[in-house]
Parts: C-alpha cells; sequence; structure tokens
C-alpha cells in the first residue's frame, strides 16, 4: 500500500444537478507520470478540486503515502506536499521570478526583511535541480508563456510540493516549448516526484505518461498502462463508443479562386501594426491551415477579412468582388460564415437561447424576420431542424446557451455558420478547449464542407489539426506570411521553427 | 454529467428575488415602527387598506404609478441594451415641458388634434434630450451616466428658465398683491389638450367613482407603453438586436448588429418613454408645467426599474407597489397624527432597493456556487 503516494478510494461528490464523482477509485504510485483523460465534465476537475480542497468529498477516502488524511482546504493540501499548476497563471508581471516565488512564504531577513538574495539563491538551486533553466531575476512581463509555466511549477516546488497536478499544461505552449516542458516532467519524476498530468490530448498521454486513467460520466472508465495501450483505445473509453481519430482526408479537385487576399494591413488594439503585406489565395475545395504562435496577427487578420476591423491597406476579393472593409452584415451577406476564435466572447450570445443563437446575423432577414418583427414559428421549426441535424445536447430550443456544455456551443455555432451555403468558412480555433467527441464532429463538418467545393480558411494553435486538416498551409509570424506550404510535404518540426521565426533568423544571419 | 432533477429551480429562484426583498423591507419598516413608539400591524393595516381596500385608494395609487411605469420603463429599457439611463428626469422635464408648450400655444386645435400632438411633444422631448448621450456614446464611447447626469441639471435648470418665460399672467397680479415667492410655473395648457379623468369614463359605463381622484386617461397610455416596450424588445427584430447588444456587444457586433446604432436607437426610445410623464403630470393633473410636480420622479424610475427586474409587467407592478407605500404612507400620517412621518415610505423605498441588489446578488452567488459544483 505504502508505495502509492496517492490513493483516492470511492470518492463520491453530488451536485444540486449532478453526481460528479460516482465512487470514483484514483491512485497514483511514486515517482509515477500519471494522464488523468477525460471528456469535458468527465469529473477531473471535481476529483482534482477535491485533491486540493477546493471541495470536500460527499463520501470517500484520501490517502498520502497510506496514511489517511482530512483536506479541508487548500493550505492543508500545501502542507501535504500537493501542488497544482493551473491552466491559468497566477504570476504578477511587473515582479521578478525570485519575487514571485516566494510571494506569501518570504524568506525574512531580521524579521521584516525579505532576504531577496536567499531568495535569488533558492530559485536558482530548484532551477539547476530540476533543468528549469530560469533567470531569477527576469521579470515576468519579459519572458515567454513557457518559462512562465516553469514559475509556477518553481513555485510549487518551493512550497514543498511531491504530488504536481497539472491541468492542461500544454495547451498553451508551441511544439518546442512542450517538448522543454516534458523534458522537465521527467526530470521531476527521476527525482521522485509524482505528476498528475490533465489533459485532453491522446498524442501526449503516450509521449508522457506511464499509466492513464480514464474518466467518463463521473466514474473511471479504465486504468491503462501507458504502453500497453493505445490513442484508439483511450478515445473509445473516453466517449464510450468507437471513435475516429485518424482524418480521412479523401482528395479534392479545386476549383475557382475564392478568397484572394493581398498586400493586407491592419493595425492590433493599441494602435500598431499587426497586419503586414499578408498575401494569400485559397480556392474551392481547399482547406488553407494558418500556423502560428498565438499572437502573431491571426486573431487580427480573421476580424479583418469578417469586416470586424479596418484594413488598413492591401485587398480583400471574394470571386473577384472587392469586399475590403465591408461591414460585417455585408460580409455575412456575402456568404462568408466565420467561427470565431474566442467561443463565448464573439460567438454566442450566452443569455440567449439555442434558438435565439441560432439565427444571430440572419435575424433580420426572412424567413425569420419579415423586417419588423420575428417569425417564432419559422425560428423555431429552424432551431429543431438544426438541433437535431447537429445533434446540439440539450435538446429543447429554449435553453440559454450559457446552460450547454463548450462542446455544444460549438455545436450550435457550427450549425448556425454552415447554414445558408457558405461560399467561404473561416474557422479560428474550431475545437479549443473541446473534448475528444466534439473535435471528432468539427473536423468531420468542415472536411464535409471542404468535400462539398466550399473554400475553408483555417486558424489553429493545434498544429496537429492543421497539419491533417490543411491542404495548404500559411505560416504566420509577427504578422507576415513566412511562407506557404503544401500540408503533404511538412511537418511539426519545419512548422515549429517557422512560426517561431527561427528560419528568418537564420535567413537573416546569413545575409549578414 | 448524469442528470438527476430536471427541473430548474435556480430561474424561479432568480426572479423571485424581489418579492423577498419587500419582505424583508417591511419587516425592517417594522422595527422602525416600533422604534418610534407604534404598532407596526395597525401601521401596515392603516396602509394597505387604505391604499388597496377602496376604489378612491386603487385610483390614488394608479395616480402615483403612472408617472412611475413611464420612468421606469424607460430605465429598464435602456438596460436592456446595456445602458444605464439616470437622465430620467432631464428627459421628463423637457418632454413635459415640451407638451405644455404645445398645449397652450395651439390653443385653437380640436382635441382630437391637440391631445396626440401634446403627447407626441412629450414623447419627442424626452427622445431628444436622450439622443444627446446616446449619440455620445455611439461616437466615441463617452459614459452614459456621466453625460445623463450632467443633462438632468441642463434639464432642470432649462425649463426652470422657460417656466419664466412662458410665466402665468397671472402671476404678475400675484406679485402685485405682494406675494412674495413663487413656485414658478407656466400658463394653463388649452381645455381641448387635458386628458380626461377616469371619473369621467367610469360615469359613462355607470361605475361609482369619486370625482376628485387625480387618476386619469395617461394611465392607459402608461400601461400601453409598458406592453409596445415588451412588443419591441422580445418580439421585434430591433428589440433582438437590442438585447443581444445588451448581453454581448462583441457577439452582436459579429453577428453584423451596429451597436452604435442601436445605443442611439434604445436612448431616444427611452428617453421618449421618461418624456410621456409630461400626459400625467401636465396632461391629466395640474394642466401647466410646475418643477415640484415632477422632482424625484425620474430617479425613483431606477428604483422602480431594479425592483422590477427589468421587466415590463415587473416595472408595472413595481410602480403599483410605489403608489400603494406613497399613497398609503400619507394616509398613516395623518392616521398616526404625524407620529409616523412619511419619510418612512422613503425608508421603505430604500430599503426594498438595498435588499432587492443584496437578494439579487446573494441569490446570483448561490447560483454560480452551486452551477460551477457541476
Amino acid at each position: 500500500m505504502s508505495e502509492f503516494s496517492l490513493e483516492m478510494k470511492n470518492i463520491t461528490k453530488r451536485f444540486p444537478l449532478v453526481l460528479a464523482n460516482d465512487k470514483v477509485n484514483f491512485s497514483v504510485y511514486k515517482g509515477e507520470i500519471h494522464a488523468l483523460v477525460g471528456e469535458n465534465g468527465a469529473g477531473k476537475t471535481t476529483l482534482m478540486s477535491i485533491l486540493y480542497g477546493l471541495y470536500q468529498a460527499d463520501e470517500g477516502h484520501i490517502f498520502i503515502n497510506g496514511n489517511k488524511v482530512n483536506i479541508s482546504n487548500p493550505r492543508v493540501a500545501i502542507n501535504l506536499g500537493i501542488g497544482m499548476v493551473h491552466q491559468h497563471f497566477m504570476l504578477i508581471p511587473p515582479l521578478t521570478i525570485a519575487e514571485n516565488v516566494i510571494l506569501g512564504m518570504e524568506p525574512k531577513k531580521n524579521v521584516i526583511f525579505i532576504d531577496m538574495e536567499k531568495a535569488v539563491k533558492e530559485v536558482e538551486e530548484l532551477s539547476e535541480k530540476y533543468g528549469f533553466k530560469v533567470d531569477p531575476r527576469a521579470k515576468i512581463e519579459n519572458i515567454s508563456v513557457g518559462i512562465e509555466q516553469r514559475v509556477e511549477i518553481i513555485k510549487i516546488l518551493y512550497r514543498g510540493a511531491e504530488i504536481l497536478v497539472m491541468d492542461e499544461p500544454t495547451a498553451v505552449l508551441t511544439p518546442q516549448e512542450v517538448e522543454e516542458l516534458f523534458k522537465i516532467l521527467l526530470s521531476l519524476k527521476n527525482k521522485g516526484k509524482t505528476i498528475i498530468f490533465i489533459t485532453h490530448k491522446l498524442n501526449e498521454v503516450k509521449a508522457i505518461s506511464d499509466r492513464v486513467t480514464v474518466m467518463r460520466h463521473g466514474r473511471v472508465a479504465g486504468v491503462k498502462i501507458t504502453k500497453n495501450t493505445n490513442q484508439e483505445e483511450i478515445a473509445n473509453l473516453m466517449v464510450g463508443r468507437k471513435v475516429i481519430l485518424r482524418i480521412d482526408k479523401k482528395p479534392q479537385p479545386t476549383g475557382k479562386v475564392v478568397l484572394q487576399i493581398e498586400k493586407l494591413d491592419a493595425l492590433n488594439n493599441k494602435g500598431l501594426p499587426a497586419l503586414k503585406n499578408i498575401y494569400f489565395q485559397i480556392k474551392e475545395g481547399e482547406i488553407l491551415g494558418i500556423a502560428g504562435v498565438e499572437g502573431n496577427g491571426q486573431t487580427e487578420l480573421v476580424e479583418v477579412i469578417t469586416g470586424l476591423r479596418p484594413a488598413t491597406g492591401g485587398k480583400i476579393t471574394l470571386y473577384n468582388k472587392d469586399v475590403t472593409n465591408y461591414s460585417p452584415r455585408n460580409i455575412k451577406e456575402e456568404k462568408i460564415a466565420h467561427i470565431p476564435e474566442d467561443r463565448r466572447q464573439r460567438g454566442i450570445i450566452s443569455n440567449y437561447t439555442i434558438a435565439e443563437n441560432l439565427i444571430l446575423g440572419n435575424h433580420y432577414h426572412l424567413p425569420f424576420n419579415n423586417g419588423l418583427s420575428l417569425n417564432f414559428n419559422k425560428i423555431n421549426n429552424h432551431a429543431n431542424k438544426l438541433i437535431k441535424d447537429f445533434d446540439i445536447r440539450p435538446t429543447d430550443k429554449d435553453n440559454l446557451l450559457k446552460s450547454l456544455s463548450g462542446g455544444n456551443q460549438q455545436k450550435v455555432i457550427v450549425a448556425r455558420e454552415f447554414y445558408g451555403e457558405p461560399k467561404l468558412l473561416i474557422a479560428a480555433q474550431p475545437t479549443r478547449g473541446l473534448d475528444v467527441g466534439s473535435i471528432e464532429f468539427v473536423h468531420q463538418q468542415l472536411l464535409s464542407e471542404r468535400h462539398k467545393g466550399k473554400a475553408i480558411l483555417l486558424v489553429s494553435a493545434d498544429l496537429e489539426e492543421i497539419l491533417s486538416l490543411s491542404d495548404r498551409i500559411a505560416v504566420i509570424y509577427e504578422g507576415k506570411i513566412v511562407d506557404i506550404l503544401d500540408a503533404q510535404k511538412t511537418n511539426e518540426k519545419e512548422l515549429g521553427l517557422l512560426m517561431t521565426g527561427s528560419v528568418l533568423d537564420k535567413k537573416l544571419q546569413k545575409i549578414k | 454529467m448524469r442528470f438527476l432533477k430536471k427541473f430548474d429551480y435556480f430561474a424561479i429562484l432568480e426572479k423571485s428575488t424581489p418579492l423577498i426583498a419587500v419582505i424583508f423591507a417591511l419587516l425592517v419598516g417594522a422595527i422602525v415602527i416600533i422604534l418610534i413608539g407604534e404598532n407596526p400591524i395597525y401601521v401596515y393595516k392603516v396602509l394597505f387598506s387604505y391604499a388597496i381596500g377602496n376604489r378612491d385608494g386603487w385610483g390614488n395609487v394608479l395616480f402615483r404609478a403612472t408617472p412611475l411605469i413611464f420612468t421606469g420603463l424607460a430605465v429598464a429599457f435602456a438596460f436592456r441594451c446595456g445602458l444605464f439611463n439616470i437622465g430620467g428626469e432631464g428627459q421628463m422635464y423637457i418632454g413635459a415641458f415640451l407638451a405644455t408648450w404645445v398645449g397652450f400655444t395651439f390653443t385653437n386645435f380640436p382635441a382630437f388634434i391637440l391631445i396626440p400632438l401634446c403627447i407626441l411633444a412629450a414623447a419627442a422631448g424626452g427622445a431628444l434630450w436622450a439622443s444627446v448621450p446616446g449619440i455620445l456614446k455611439a461616437k466615441t464611447g463617452v459614459h452614459e451616466v456621466i453625460i445623463t447626469i450632467m443633462m438632468n441639471w441642463i434639464a432642470a435648470s432649462l425649463s426652470f428658465y422657460l417656466a419664466l418665460v412662458y410665466k402665468d399672467p397671472a402671476t404678475e397680479a400675484m406679485k402685485a398683491a405682494g406675494v412674495k415667492q413663487m413656485i414658478p410655473h407656466t400658463r394653463e395648457i388649452a381645455q381641448a389638450a387635458r386628458l380626461p379623468r377616469l371619473y369621467n369614463l367610469f360615469k359613462l359605463i355607470n361605475i361609482d367613482f369619486p370625482a376628485h381622484n387625480q387618476v386619469n386617461v395617461s394611465l392607459f397610455i402608461a400601461i400601453s407603453v409598458a406592453i409596445l416596450a415588451y412588443y419591441i424588445l422580445w418580439k421585434t427584430n430591433l428589440g433582438y438586436e437590442i438585447r443581444a447588444v445588451g448581453y454581448n456587444p462583441l457577439a452582436a457586433e459579429y453577428g453584423g448588429i451596429s451597436v452604435a446604432k442601436n445605443i442611439v436607437l434604445t436612448m431616444v426610445i427611452s428617453g421618449a418613454f421618461a418624456g410621456l410623464v409630461g400626459t400625467n403630470e401636465v396632461m391629466g393633473y395640474k394642466y401647466r408645467w410646475r418643477q415640484e410636480i415632477f422632482s424625484g420622479l425620474g430617479f425613483n424610475g431606477i428604483a422602480v426599474a431594479l425592483l422590477g427586474k427589468n421587466h415590463p409587467l415587473g416595472v408595472v407592478l413595481a410602480a403599483i407597489l410605489f403608489g400603494i407605500l406613497n399613497y398609503g404612507g400619507a394616509i398613516v400620517n395623518i392616521f398616526t397624527k404625524g407620529k409616523i412621518p412619511r419619510e418612512l415610505i422613503m425608508v421603505l423605498q430604500a430599503v426594498i432597493v438595498i435588499f432587492v441588489v443584496i437578494s439579487d446578488e446573494v441569490v446570483r452567488r448561490f447560483i454560480i456556487k452551486r452551477r460551477k459544483m457541476a
């Protein structure tokens, strides 16, 4: 029994409307990397919140190193050596790494003064021991997201964590940063730390974990030794049915040029150039992927094409018609559909019902509106049809969007945008935060639209998604198109280098 | 996630917060009454029995509720677009003044033209006054709260000044007679511009109703406007867009909805509602513009909208409750020989507002906590 670092036995947690954890048994060996996977709402977060003392289990017990413990709040959890790295970092940008690490438990000098030298030294020691490679004196505002994550890990190690819970740590990282993170995780493991790794991405489960616990509907659907299983089996356990992971992309002849972008310039919210001389074209039956580290102009690019942000130069043409700086409504009337990257902010009105959301953008014209008043018969029939076609759940059209899961909210957006035969589809981060089943759904919808001869612009931070769906890939870096590649003839590594500007730098160095 | 229960009791809980607030406010009021040394059960009995125990009471209550329905709707309507229009006071002054001006200027018009014209003038005056903050918000992003507050002061002073310009000829005579201080008021509007009291209508169908009761046809205008507000917000294209902007301007913009256009339109409609207070106070009551008959109605509209959860039906109910408290408070004052001051009602209204906010927040947090756990 003592070989387990952590055991959670028969954990049950009820909430007013749901049974979030139903007799969950979860155990982790000392010094292992244990992946915890499951769809959204499967109960992973609840389970980890119970472990971290944010919630109390209704039934069941927790054992740390074989001793029964009662974790009544996060402070108890920290004292027991449990540390959590959240998806959203909690760091103070103007402070240095060392200052952030010691925050809340500062080493003192003469009782009242902070012993900064000691802090720096301790952070340096930790950094060296586990291979973090961070400069304790660097300010958070000047470091990359990947380093920020390392600071979060150092923070919990500094607090004496033996069990590290990582909540979807790779969601914000570039492929290179993911590799670095995995190195660090392995080094932590070799030094005897126990790691619980929550993720959606099955390839990461394969790459890093020793064992994997799969959750579904609040229960444990299976515990597997990673090397004895495969991605298909894990996916099937997660979803509870057969899932097609491999994207079956048939060759599709391309037709006329649908979207042509020439010398496009635009500013970001701060008024600085965000897009510089962007060019590309998309043909009928083609998916063009935009690969890039987030914040390199993807958001602005999509906004400019959809009329949400003015272009300061250049030209956008749709089937030879100049649509530069059209209003969002006119763009919609030109049949450009848009799955926005920020679902909650742009894509849905969470206090509107499913039916109301399904007409957004089409609400002002026939058949839903005679120009003055809404036709609820038509709106409701429309909603019921799309709910059925796209398998939106819950199936009652009068449910508010905020009561839907992320996957179902995305289905509402996809259903709405695919309606009315769009000429061009712009899908920005269409599967972000979705579970395996929903990702499969969105991918299949995109491919079937491609098959119908539609032109699709796919913007995604997920390189695997870009590689498997796109026909051609445009890499964007600092607002410029670095290169446009044939998806068949490239790989993650090449894209990763292009995305981070390394290739550009090399070219520059050669010139020098 | 397996659903144990399908029934969503959160929604009902969310909607019932005003009721909880009113009950708590009455309890606090009872404590105040005890501290004054009166029996709260007796006071409340007098208050409610006189306010809603007979036709005269109801008439007085509805007369006091009418302007609050207008100003409450103004606040509630704007709120649906995410705007906090606290300029109801100013919009009301200007709308009412314009209606008065039309009423005493076109004196030779027949009633069937002059009455609609005055009503339109009231709405137009309020709309015009509200369009300024609307346009400024839409074009430059200046917060509507700042502008509407400032416009309230301008409206108060401007209408005060205009009341002197169009002052009642009789005031000169009174001045000559030695009356030193007078509240400025305009001359009277034409007979043809006056709204009939409900007494006149009840007489036609042989219902016994006191002739002195001031409740008038403006009440029907207020109810119609409430229905109109509901229709616009939930049944029309415009309402869909207004609410979309209110809930999520970014998503509205994405859906091809002009945020700027809807902000201006909403303010205009909201201002028109506030301006219509003139139909009750001028056309149905004093038949002239007189500042004191308005003061505070615009601000009380905020409380009414809050208590009515920004829904037209809720606003009507909340306005009636405020009407009951206002009228019943006056009666209680008389019955207790001034021991219970009329200000008790202000305390009650204030406490209701505070409790609405508190119970909203408590319920909201409770629901978020429960939902988050799920």
